[in-house]
């Protein structure tokens, strides 16, 4: 049949008439969306009555106000509670991703005993009583033994009624072995304790500074209380501030800031002492308070000078003579100013050294006690139980030494060594630790060399973790006896690090507890009733609620209304009265201070020719690396350059990448001395040539398949450098090696 | 013409945002997921793949080290106006899925009617729309967070940042239980707006001279994404930075920045 024009047309056009009038195409259509839509399993969220119930948020230390949308029993949504000293409405990632981690996965649901070998992950429920009776009988035996102080704690915080209460059973029981894994804060009040005398927690007034000098802290990246910082970083841009980062990667911070200094990472004491130096050369110092309140500051001023001319600085630091110059007169002139410091969160305590030339740099500005400036904050001392009666064994327990050694001659103003713990019980130093408790910490995962943490804890005979999740400490414990989350349970939080405002926060129940979990603050009373004698006499509380009433007495009250409570009327001491020293005054240097290793440098572990590179840690707001794991949404919101399937990609400056013949997403080897894993490379000009910049907060093993697996956990590949004159872990990096994989 | 436009003066929904202030935290990314029932999977980083209505650009200057510079984009649905409403994503839907709202300004999605021909996801020049390849699953017990003011998408349909219409309904509901007919600025916040930590994203009625963003949206430092294509979105950015603002559009070498970019109200 031929085709022709004409009947070509003609087909076309009753085509497409036909298939106009035809119904099956509409009812295809229709078919596909019913199809493609109606699927039975997908939810349809039950309606009811809203509420909203404020409560604190304890999933990092900032202990934001938040308020929980509830739909009936369930809670739908985590907000930031408008009004709040800390975070006024904000929130940040974590805490708006909270309700995933309340009814997420990696919950443990139940008590849990082990069985078959430790960390295979093999366990066997029991009841509650069965849990607390097996605590309570190993920790009597040990006792019975004259072994109590081989019973070790380490808790997320040592201050709250929480920590407070395994503070009291490891006392009354008679260890002295109670930790805390320490941060920046630790070092910051060692720093006030022997400058200013007493044992204030510092505070930072930044939401009146107006020049901040900030050593490489993150205050975009999660130093501080994030929502504060970011609001008072907000209102620097809009004009009412300037902030110079020195660091040596461009972080968020840097990049925000007025401006990004530069710097060889590992001089920025060295360059606070520069700035000193100009200061004092050029008299631009506060005079009347250097004349007035200050102790030994002729001495100081003499080795400043002596040794750190803008010119040697710029040397070892650098950063041009000239620009240190033009900083220091910027700082000193400025109305305001504030210099901080911390790396990235502040989780690692950091040079006792750098944070005294930095708190220095204060003092010689006078910007202490006063707006924008660091204030001693003194704690609410609203936990003042009566003081429990100790038996003999309680007695000679306390008596022995701290595994650590802290408080001891070689470190007398460390409280907490927990990384020079895991050396003493991998070295067989000192006794052996027979049993440790966990609470509010994952030291398997947060400490420096992970590897070597987690040989420590397996080689202690009974772990008992008191985790709401399977974290890589609780996978290796005995036992696990899981805690409420923080929606679940009451807790009091005394002012968050750093908050220039005396407050106590409420965490409360927002929900009923979603599985058969218990109050680790109830556990504990059990626990040391279990145990009898001055040791459960020592808990006379019925429950952990009754205790928690008590101990706040008058504040429960307006605690329960509003979801915090603030001391009325709190002003920062003035000069005159600030200062606890034998002097009464700010010392610059004293007898104390003098007799500190503080010059000695800290050496990054690793040979320079086998590892010629630096790995360098950064932190960053969507990935957690405290006690918790991401939850999903916030793993979600990783940038592919940081994660890619499951590798993490590491930063490196294309002209490092381009001699080690690296290309964007190449996979390689990195190797530290510490350990080995495989990367992927990301190229960011933003990262100084011969720098690894890896992400801390990932690389879990644990936790749930929405975490665990993806990349490398930091602390597996760093490990600790002991500060000559702390103790505390003052690493900052380590020397390494890329390779081609 | 005139006439009626005073008589009826619509509202027009719209963002700024100050890249200043952006910390790229990501905060607003998790709050919108929170609120509308965004699912997740195991692994999230084909962010061609990755449902988030809001999604987070980090922006380079390209310069070497130490002359580098970042800046983050946070970047909801623009709610295109286009001309009278005819956003390049509403022209293009043969399903009538998605609309112009010319009481808000409010580009909808409407999950039922849409079969997922994808069309919109061609025609729209920023990314917004995401397609549902798999039907979202919540670990067991998870499910017990979602949100009955959102409707949860199943397998097969285009969704995307609505301004968080559905506090729109809540918050008229209330203000008509109540008696009355206007909202007040703070009434109705994106979740976006109401988390983010560093106060950066700014939302309101661009035609309502009491609201914050009718101001903002006029600074100079102000502009659009990808303007010259005249899609007229209602989210204004604002940065200092001039690399940040060259890098909102498609400038050649000799352009300069904001050439065409007046022209709106």
């Amino acid at each position: 049949m031929k085709i022709d024009r004409r009947s070509f047309l003609a087909l076309t056009a009753g085509g497409t008439v036909g298939t106009a009038l035809t119904p099956l195409p509409w009812k295809l259509t229709d078919d596909i969306s019913i199809w493609s839509q109606n699927w039975p399993w997908t939810p349809v969220p039950p309606g009811g009555e809203a509420t909203h119930v404020n409560s604190t948020c304890t999933l990092c230390p900032a202990a934001c106000g938040i308020t929980v949308r509830k739909i009936d029993q369930r809670a739908v949504k985590i907000e930031g509670m408008a009004g709040h000293p800390v975070n006024d409405g904000g929130i940040c990632i974590l805490g708006v991703s909270g309700l995933q981690l309340l009814y997420g996965p990696s919950r443990v649901k139940t008590p849990l005993k082990r069985v078959g070998d430790r960390g295979a992950g093999h366990w066997q429920p029991i009841s509650w009583d069965q849990a607390v009776a097996e605590v309570a009988q190993k920790l009597g035996e040990l006792r019975e033994k004259g072994e109590g102080h081989t019973v070790a704690a380490i808790c997320g915080s040592d201050r709250g009624t929480l920590p407070q209460l395994f503070s009291r059973l490891l006392t009354v029981y008679g260890s002295p072995n109670f930790f805390t894994l320490p941060t920046i804060h630790d070092t910051y009040a060692m720093t006030l304790g022997l400058m200013q005398g007493g044992n204030p927690q510092a505070g930072f007034d930044v939401e009146n500074t107006d020049y901040l000098l900030s050593f490489g802290s993150g205050i975009l990246e999660g130093w501080g209380a994030p929502v504060r910082m970011f609001r008072a970083n907000s209102r620097w841009r809009s004009g009412y501030g300037k902030v110079v980062q020195v660091e040596a990667r461009l972080s968020t911070t840097a990049a925000k800031a007025d401006r990004w200094m530069p710097v060889n990472p590992g001089s920025e004491a060295a360059l606070a002492m520069g700035l000193a130096h100009v200061i004092l050369r050029e008299k631009l110092y506060q005079r009347d308070f250097i004349k007035h309140h200050t102790e030994g500051f002729d001495e100081w001023q003499k080795g400043v000078l002596a040794g750190y001319a803008p010119d040697a600085v710029a040397a070892v630091s650098g950063v041009p003579a000239a620009e240190i110059e033009a900083l220091a007169r910027e700082f000193a002139r400025a109305r305001k100013p504030l210099a901080i410091c911390g790396r990235g969160q502040g989780n690692t305590p950091g040079s006792l050294a750098e944070s005294m030339a930095v708190h220095a740099l204060n003092a010689l500005v006078g910007n202490l006690q006063r707006p924008g400036g660091v204030w001693a904050m003194p704690e609410i001392e609203y936990i003042d139980w009566a003081e429990a009666e100790m038996d003999a064994l309680a007695v000679a327990g306390l008596q022995q030494d701290r595994l650590d050694g802290a408080g001891s001659d070689g470190f007398p103003y460390a409280k907490y060594l927990p990384n020079r713990l895991v050396e003493a019980v991998n070295s067989g130093q000192g006794y052996p630790l027979q049993a440790l408790l966990v609470s509010g910490a994952n030291p398997c995962y947060s400490l420096a060399d992970a590897a070597a943490v987690q040989k420590a804890i397996a080689a202690v005979p009974f772990v008992v973790s008191f985790s709401s999740f399977m974290d890589e400490t609780a996978v290796n414990a005995d036992l696990i006896l899981p805690n409420h989350t923080n929606l679940e349970r009451y807790e009091d939080v005394p002012t968050p690090l750093g908050l220039t405002r005396p407050i106590i926060g409420l965490s409360r129940p927002v929900v009923a507890p979603q599985f058969n979990t218990r109050h680790t603050g109830d556990v504990v009373i059990q626990i040391a009733r279990a145990i009898g004698g001055t040791v459960g006499s020592a808990f006379p509380w019925p429950t952990y609620e009754a205790c928690l009433q008590m101990t706040l007495a008058g504040a429960w009250g307006p605690l329960n209304r509003d979801g915090f409570w603030e001391v009325p009327g709190f002003q920062p001491a003035d000069w005159a009265h600030a200062f606890e020293t034998a002097s009464g005054k700010f010392e610059f240097t004293n007898a104390a201070i003098t007799s500190l290793a503080l010059s000695e440098p800290i050496v990054l572990p690793g040979d320079e020719k086998a590892f010629p590179l630096l790995l360098m840690p950064f932190d960053s707001m969507r990935l957690t690396n405290g006690w918790i794991g991401n939850p999903p949404f916030m793993t979600k919101a990783v940038d592919d350059t940081v994660l890619k399937g499951d590798d993490v990609l590491v930063e490196l400056n294309p002209q490092t990448a381009s001699s080690l013949g690296l290309s964007q997403g190449q996979a390689a080897e990195l190797q530290t001395p510490v350990g080995a894993a495989r990367v992927r490379v990301n190229l960011f000009e933003g990262v100084r040539p011969g720098v690894v910049a890896m992400p801390t907060g990932l690389g879990h093993t644990a936790f749930d398949e929405f975490i665990a697996g993806k990349g490398v956990n930091y602390n597996m590949l760093a490990g600790p450098v002991a500060d000559p004159a702390s103790g505390l872990d003052a690493a900052w990096g380590i020397r390494a090696k890329l390779t081609k994989a | 013409m005139k006439q009626d436009h005073e008589h009826k003066q619509n509202k027009k929904y719209g963002m700024v945002i100050n890249l200043d202030k952006c910390t790229g935290c990501g905060a607003c990314m998790a709050a919108c997921m929170a609120e509308n029932n965004v699912p997740f999977r195991k692994d999230e980083t084909d962010k061609l793949l990755s449902t988030a209505w809001l999604r987070i650009y980090k922006l380079n200057n390209g310069k070497p080290y130490p002359e580098t510079d970042i800046c983050y984009l946070p970047r909801p649905c623009q709610q295109c106006e286009g001309h009278a409403g005819h956003s390049p994503c509403v022209s293009v839907c043969p399903a009538t899925a998605t609309d112009y709202d010319m009481e808000t300004g409010i580009v909808s999605q409407i999950y039922t009617r849409c079969f997922g021909c994808r069309y919109c996801m061609a025609a729209c020049p920023y990314h917004v729309r995401l397609f549902n390849w798999w039907d979202p699953v919540w670990p067991d017990g998870m499910e017990k967070y979602l949100s009955p003011n959102v409707s949860v998408r199943m397998r097969g349909v285009v969704e995307k940042c609505s301004f968080c219409f559905h506090r729109y309904q809540l918050a008229k509901d209330k203000a008509y239980a109540e008696g009355r007919r206007e909202l007040a600025e703070e009434e109705y916040q994106t979740a976006c707006t109401q988390a983010c930590p560093a106060d950066a994203i700014t939302f309101g009625d661009l035609n309502n001279p009491k609201h914050k963003v009718y101001e903002l949206k006029n600074d100079p430092r102000a502009f659009r994404l990808l303007e010259r294509l005249g899609t007229n979105p209602k989210v204004y950015y604002i940065s200092s930075r001039e690399w940040v603002r060259r890098a909102g559009d498609n400038y050649l070498e000799h352009e300069k920045t904001g050439a065409v970019a007046s022209g709106h109200h």
